[in-house]
């Protein structure tokens, strides 16, 4: 039996209202995600409480504050590691890490920092390249309740050996073990990396520049946005970096179509290391 | 009179196996084939991307990785990239994501036929092939609830059978064909439309 395409134009058209009533009533703004992403997780959401549509969901949500934030979960992605692509982190090591040297005082940006995993990356990495003492991480997320988890820093011990092979791959000189300490089924990262990392809340789509930084990491983010959300957040980084400063993007994400493609050079394709031209 | 049905888009999910049975079936496409192929393998999340590369140099139609809010074209064979869930947009342009695993898997067919079913409808082929997992049986299903034409390898011919066996069980296919038959069904189905 065929399903009247004027079906799926309903349901699009009922989720374009429910977002819209997010905006309007809570202030986050996903009227420019990606859509086929963004129903996946609504559909999730509907399923899993057995909803009607997405009419009955959107009554829902403007009513009660507790059932939109676990929507809010649900429609973050918080799916990372540590060492998350391993070869990233060696050509960070290999390209950046030189020029990041020559500066007095080094300011690093994570753009949708999830719970935490590959900020805490960052910061054994400048700490084996001896320039953690003089580096200031800046680690923002939308979504409160995962920034709350990556202050923490506290993953489940059953990720740790994924986590220690990605390590070794990314180029780590110690033992990775150094860098936690086992609590039970949990590790949690140790102070002095916590110490260098700043939390705060910030959203992409609606915030604005964040001040002269040497290197930005922005992974796995861009893909859920339109081409018109991407390239407004591409304007904010190239405006929250410093002359000479790095940006580093997911593997499958690229500045090649954006409105700044020319305002970046290319540092390393394959690990979509990019640097703002002087 | 006989009215030759019109197909924009063939979703294909492949599991264990797959570089075999794929070996077999996308040689044998016509270069001029008039719709876009989208493949979900599932490799491992640190493979290369040597199956697009390998293809691209052993068939007559181009072979790539789906990017990220490409549009496709025809005649053009799009792997979803290791470690990513490939999904379609309405608009028909792909999609990338990075969200949970779904059947263990990232890609996942499911994710992939799911949404492929809203934006091509009863446009669509579907095709499960050899594998040892169920993932994409209910996609499959979905294609089939919107009207579009399923085709499953037939078990017997399948190096790992259980993907087929579960697509089978979840829906009532149209074609069960032997792996040596698909690509030129496919072919068939496909280059005839104008005739």
């Amino acid at each position: 039996m065929n399903q009247e395409p004027e079906q799926i134009e309903n349901e699009r058209l009922e989720i374009k209202l429910l977002l819209e009533a997010i905006y309007l009533k809570y202030g986050y703004d996903f009227r420019n995600y990606a859509c086929a992403h963004t129903k996946r997780r609504l559909e999730h959401r509907l399923n899993v409480d057995s909803m009607e549509n997405y009419s009955a969901m959107q009554h829902r949500l403007i009513h009660d504050e507790a059932f939109f934030n676990t929507l809010l979960l649900d429609l973050s992605i918080n799916v990372t590691e540590m060492f998350r692509d391993p070869w990233v982190y060696s050509k960070v090591r290999e390209l950046v890490v030189p020029h990041l040297k020559t500066y007095p005082f080094i300011k690093i940006w994570h753009a949708g920092c999830s719970a935490g995993q590959e900020v805490y990356s960052m910061g054994i990495l400048l700490e084996e390249e001896g320039i953690k003492e003089r580096s200031q991480i800046y680690a923002t997320d939308f979504n409160e309740l995962i920034l709350q988890k990556a202050k923490q820093g506290i993953y489940p011990m059953d990720v740790i050996r994924e986590y220690t092979a990605n390590y070794q791959k990314s180029g780590g000189k110690q033992s990775f073990s150094d860098y936690y300490t086992a609590d039970y089924d949990n590790v949690v990262i140790k102070q002095s990396l916590k110490d260098k990392v700043l939390f705060s809340s910030h959203n992409l789509v609606t915030d604005g520049v964040f001040g002269e930084m040497n290197l930005i990491f922005c992974r796995n983010v861009l893909i859920y946005f339109d081409r018109e959300l991407q390239n407004r957040v591409f304007n904010l980084f190239y405006e929250s970096l410093c002359p000479g400063g790095f940006l580093c993007l997911g593997s499958k994400e690229s500045l090649r179509f954006s409105s700044v493609a020319d305002k970046f050079e290319v540092v390393s394709g394959r690990e979509k290391i990019y640097r703002k031209k002087r | 009179m006989f009215e030759v049905k019109q197909y924009d888009a063939v979703v294909i999910g492949v599991s264990a196996g797959g570089l075999a049975a794929l070996g077999e079936i996308l040689p044998q496409l016509d270069k001029r084939i008039p719709v876009p192929i989208f493949i979900v393998q599932h490799v491992s999340p640190d493979s290369d991307n040597f199956m697009p590369t390998h293809f691209d140099s052993h068939c007559h139609v181009s072979v790539k990785e789906g990017e990220d809010k490409e549009p496709p074209e025809k005649g053009t064979v799009y792997f979803a990239p290791p470690n990513y869930h490939l999904l379609v947009e309405l608009e028909k342009t792909l999609a990338l994501s990075v969200e949970e695993r779904v059947n263990y898997s990232r890609p996942s067919v499911d994710v992939l036929f799911d949404t492929a079913a809203e934006a091509y409808g009863d446009k669509l082929i579907g095709i499960i092939l050899t594998g040892a997992n169920s993932d994409g049986a209910l996609g499959l299903r979905k294609i089939k609830q919107f009207g579009g034409l399923t085709i499953v390898q037939s078990p017997e011919t399948a190096e790992a059978d259980s993907m087929p066996r579960a697509a089978i069980e979840a829906t009532d296919v149209d074609h069960l064909l032997p792996l040596s038959e698909i690509g030129v069904f496919l072919n068939s189905l496909l280059m005839d439309k104008g005739a």
